[in-house]
């Protein structure tokens, strides 16, 4: 077994207090319940769960505290939240709220300085960088506002560029989201993880793309992430997350059981 | 039962107190010194940077407090660092109750550092707070810094190297993970640290 463990992350994209999913971040269709999906994946053996609130960072709002408190009491396994955080007192809250890990993606490229000054008081461990990116013009390219087909626009910032720089102010962890990939189940985007592996010395998570367990096993061999993160196949179930770690420990890597 | 959990700036303390709410304890999120000093049992979760949370424990007269409770103490996460006598995290002087000095977790290539996951606790000494926990339990880590080995240490935890995983002297215990997050195995050590005697 290759150590240390891989850890298989279900994310709930959340909007209007609903889990919805969408194809390459448009056309959204309606897959439940936030706490009980979240306690599914726990019980299925989810290492983490990630709840995404699609439309806050869009609408410039942050989320809804409340059904945040809901599915972090039920959890006995670590929680992060995203959507819209863009102020310390945000991120404040969300950890108040249950929340171990805040991840900041579209307020961090308006405002770089906040990833220093939120680890500066929660502590890079509370801390991850979302990031959105695809390949533009021969190099992979950062952008913002992907909530909404209406909203979603190109950065000046190159991937890679943003990923050193977002470690650098005090980022605990990063996901990189290929949003080629995003919804297509043609499998994660090796060779732009195994590129931002390269220039990270913080643990990286690869989003975008599952559309089986072996995709999984893929990722860890082809970019060796720490974790991988999934939300339509489980939701429609797919594929369970027993089954992907069943797949990732048949591949030679260790994972909780 | 009555557990004082120490607010300490910012941190995840709400996870800690939902486990708390969900194991039926009564628990109390403080940072007034009377209400710790008669608390029978005390919990002081993660939060920060070790210098920085020192200061605080000291503006709030929490420090003194803490090093004479002599009932039930567990530090978790950087709550367990403090429980030695400094740290290389901002040069920091800690509690001072079991000796040694809390180093940074070498990076390498493959075990990126904080080391944020789900690893393997392996116990090597009888404890109560390990009745119940086997070889085969993981706990859900994220740290940057370790604590240095000694007699305390009553399980280790293998990432990069080996370093102690939990410590126990006297009334004192330490996780270096989340037990608050560790599914039914965190859950089985906050219940015996809630079934010590005090």
């Amino acid at each position: 077994m290759r150590l240390p463990s891989k850890r298989i992350i279900a994310c709930l994209d959340v909007k209007d207090g609903r889990v919805v999913k969408g194809v390459r971040f448009e056309g959204h269709v309606d897959a439940g319940d936030p706490v009980d999906l979240a306690l599914r994946y726990r019980d299925e053996g989810a290492d983490e769960i990630v709840i995404y609130d699609i439309a806050a960072s869009v609408e410039r709002r942050t989320i809804d505290y409340q059904w945040l408190a809901r599915v972090a009491r039920a959890l006995d396994v670590p929680l992060c939240v995203a959507g819209g955080i863009r102020t310390i007192e945000q991120g404040v809250a969300c950890l108040e709220h249950g929340a171990d890990k805040v991840s900041i993606n579209s307020p961090a490229l308006e405002r770089p300085e906040f990833i220093d000054e939120f680890a500066d008081v929660a502590g890079s461990q509370c801390v991850v960088v979302g990031i959105d990116s695809r390949a533009a013009g021969g190099e992979w390219r950062t952008y913002q506002y992907t909530g909404d087909a209406a909203t979603i626009r190109r950065t000046p910032r190159k991937t890679l560029e943003w990923i050193a720089e977002a470690q650098q102010r005090g980022a605990g962890e990063i996901v990189l989201n290929c949003m080629d990939r995003d919804g297509t189940r043609d499998g994660f985007d090796v060779e732009q993880l195994a590129a931002a592996r390269k220039v990270l010395t913080i643990p990286l998570v690869a989003s975008g793309g599952a559309g089986s367990a072996q995709h999984f096993s893929e990722v860890f061999a082809g970019a060796d992430v720490s974790g991988a993160l999934a939300a339509s196949i489980f939701h429609f179930q797919r594929v369970s997350v027993a089954e992907v770690k069943a797949a990732v420990a048949d591949a030679g890597f260790e994972v909780r059981t | 039962m009555n557990v004082a959990v120490v607010r300490l700036g910012v941190g995840n303390t709400a996870s800690v107190m939902f486990a708390l709410e969900r194991l039926g304890a009564r628990a109390v999120l403080t940072d007034d010194p009377a209400r710790v000093a008669e608390a029978e049992r005390v919990i002081l979760p993660g939060v920060g940077a070790a210098a920085h949370a020192m200061r605080l424990l000291a503006a709030k007269q929490l420090a003194p407090v803490l090093r004479a409770f002599a009932r039930p103490l567990l530090g978790i996460c950087l709550g367990q660092q403090l429980l030695f006598e400094s740290s290389d995290e901002g040069d920091a002087e800690a509690l001072g109750l079991i000796p040694g000095r809390v180093k940074r977790l070498p990076a390498s290539a493959s075990a990126p550092t904080p080391h944020m996951g789900w690893t393997r606790v392996e116990p090597v000494r009888e404890n109560a707070l390990l009745e119940g926990v086997g070889a085969r339990d993981y706990a859900y880590f994220v740290h940057s810094f370790v604590c240095p080995e000694s007699d305390a240490t009553i399980a280790t935890a293998s990432y990069g190297a080996r370093f102690p995983a939990m410590v126990a002297v006297g009334n004192a215990f330490g996780c270096q993970f989340h037990p608050e997050r560790s599914g039914a195995a965190g859950a089985r050590i906050l219940r015996n640290f809630l079934s010590l005697p005090c």
